[in-house]
């Protein structure tokens, strides 16, 4: 980072004080509501598979596809982003938000051609979730596979 | 000896806008000016094949219009002065492949309406040509996949974020008489408070807008009653009270005459937090508002701050500052 003059640092703070801030029990509560209808929404899908028969580790699979699948087409049709703008972290967080970052850019660099747009840009904003949740799995595994051999 | 001062540069000739022309996106159609623009778009990708192909082509089409309104043969332009937010200016240079003008490409981001009238003017006074078009463009959809995400991303917008115009201005600068004209020009230094978020803009470019607006005055000899209305290009609602409040503690009470043309395009209900931003959005209030109502004479003498920041994603990614510019020109009737 650069270092900050006498100056700067003191139009820092008086900017700090000219600016908004953001509404956080609005947004707060915006993100419990969408993110807890969104959950339920996953849940009454696990209880049904799990009704049907399946175990609750095997009912997980098929639940998450689904999600991904409303994810994607709400997307698709344009009403992802519109619900974001009020839900905030309630409508990124859940796995309809991971479909959302790996679908609209997909969408958006579609002209630029299938390869170098679509498939190279696809991960370009849930790039980093994978390679930092790939990473902290495999060293939480090593860590538990190491404590079980104590 | 044009020059007045450390920046600022007076036209002896004064070169005139004979014409203007702006084309607008729908959401800025039902802004504040909807009244004062020659196109609104029905929508932004106007039947193109990508939002970057439209912005040329709104771009072309400006330019286009702006010299029909000025009824100066096409022949008779001596240069086309352009540029816009996307990497390489390609709006501008590809609008330019269509018209077949000498071009000049240019960039100061959203200040690069000012920029271009800044040169315009001066290559009229200075006897190089006698019509210039100077013409800038942006577009929302183009900038937000340039600077920020892409538009289906579900992500909440920083209520100091500002909206970027989907838009472009075009005017015919000429050497003939005619109202209203360029009198005077200040070219603004680059000023970096220290401002490094590139969703709040506002806050970044006030001190240079504050800096040109100073040196202006000060340069010129001129104070804030020799003009009706300031104008600064895209502070916005924040950038506006700060800018305000740093002139006031320089000495400078503008408050009754000054806006930003940022807070004005659109109504505060099309929720556009902070305000507009973009090359068009000092282009279209200027082009449009400012220029019609200079021709019916509710303006007589305006001063036009246009505000730019100079960062891209790199350098904001590198954590860097943000470098700010603001080029003032003054439009007067004689």
């Amino acid at each position: 980072m650069p270092v900050l003059t006498k100056e700067q640092q003191d139009y820092k703070k008086f900017s700090k004080s000219k600016r908004p801030k953001p509404p956080l029990l609005k947004n707060m509560t915006m993100a419990f509501v969408v993110g807890g209808t969104i959950c339920v929404i996953g849940q009454v899908f696990l209880s049904f598979f799990i009704a049907k028969g399946l175990t609750p580790s095997q009912a997980a699979g098929p639940t998450s596809i689904i999600m991904i699948f409303f994810g994607a087409f709400l997307t698709g049709t344009g009403v992802y982003d519109k619900l974001g703008k009020y839900a905030g972290a309630g409508s990124i967080v859940p796995i309809t938000g991971f479909a959302n970052s790996i679908v609209s850019p997909a969408m958006e660099f579609k002209r630029e051609g299938y390869v170098f747009g679509v498939a190279a840009k696809m991960f370009v904003v849930a790039g980093p979730v994978l390679v930092y949740g790939i990473t902290s799995a495999t060293i939480i595994g090593l860590i538990y596979y190491l404590l079980h051999m104590l | 000896m044009k020059k007045l001062g450390r920046q600022t540069v007076q036209f002896e000739k004064a070169p005139s806008i004979i014409g203007t022309a702006t084309i607008v996106g729908p959401k800025e159609g039902q802004g504040r000016f909807k009244d004062y623009y020659d196109l609104i778009l029905k929508d932004s990708i106007y039947q193109e094949r990508s939002w970057e192909k439209a912005e040329t082509k709104i771009l072309k089409e400006s330019v286009e219009m702006a010299i029909k309104n000025s009824k100066v043969p096409t022949a008779k332009i001596d240069y086309f002065i352009a540029g816009d937010l996307l990497n390489q200016i390609i709006s501008a240079g590809f609008a330019a492949r269509e018209l077949g003008l000498p071009f000049l490409g240019i960039y100061g981001a959203c200040s690069t309406i000012a920029q271009g009238a800044i040169i315009g003017a001066m290559i009229i006074d200075g006897d190089f040509g006698e019509n210039v078009v100077a013409a800038v463009s942006s577009h929302f959809c183009t900038a937000e996949r340039q600077f920020r995400f892409p538009l289906e991303l579900g992500n909440q917008r920083k209520p100091t974020s500002q909206w970027t115009v989907t838009g472009a201005g075009a005017m015919v600068l000429s050497a003939k008489a005619h109202n209203p004209r360029i009198t005077r020009a200040t070219v603004g230094k680059v000023i970096d408070m220290g401002e490094a978020d590139p969703n709040d803009m506002g806050t970044a470019m006030a001190p240079a807008a504050v800096d040109t607006i100073v040196r202006h005055f000060e340069d010129t000899g001129k104070t804030p009653d020799d003009y009706d209305l300031i104008l600064t290009g895209d502070l916005g609602s924040i950038g506006k009270d700060i800018a305000e409040e740093l002139l006031r503690q320089k000495g400078y009470d503008i408050s009754n005459k000054y806006t930003d043309c940022g807070v004005l395009i659109f109504y505060p209900e099309q929720d556009v937090h902070a305000g507009a931003s973009g090359c068009a959005c000092a282009a279209v209030v200027t082009c449009g508002y400012v220029y019609k109502e200079m021709i019916r004479g509710k303006y007589n003498r305006v001063l036009l701050v246009a505000t730019g920041a100079l960062l891209s994603t790199t350098s904001s990614q590198q954590g860097e500052t943000i470098p700010c510019i603001a080029h003032a020109i003054a439009l007067e009737n004689l």
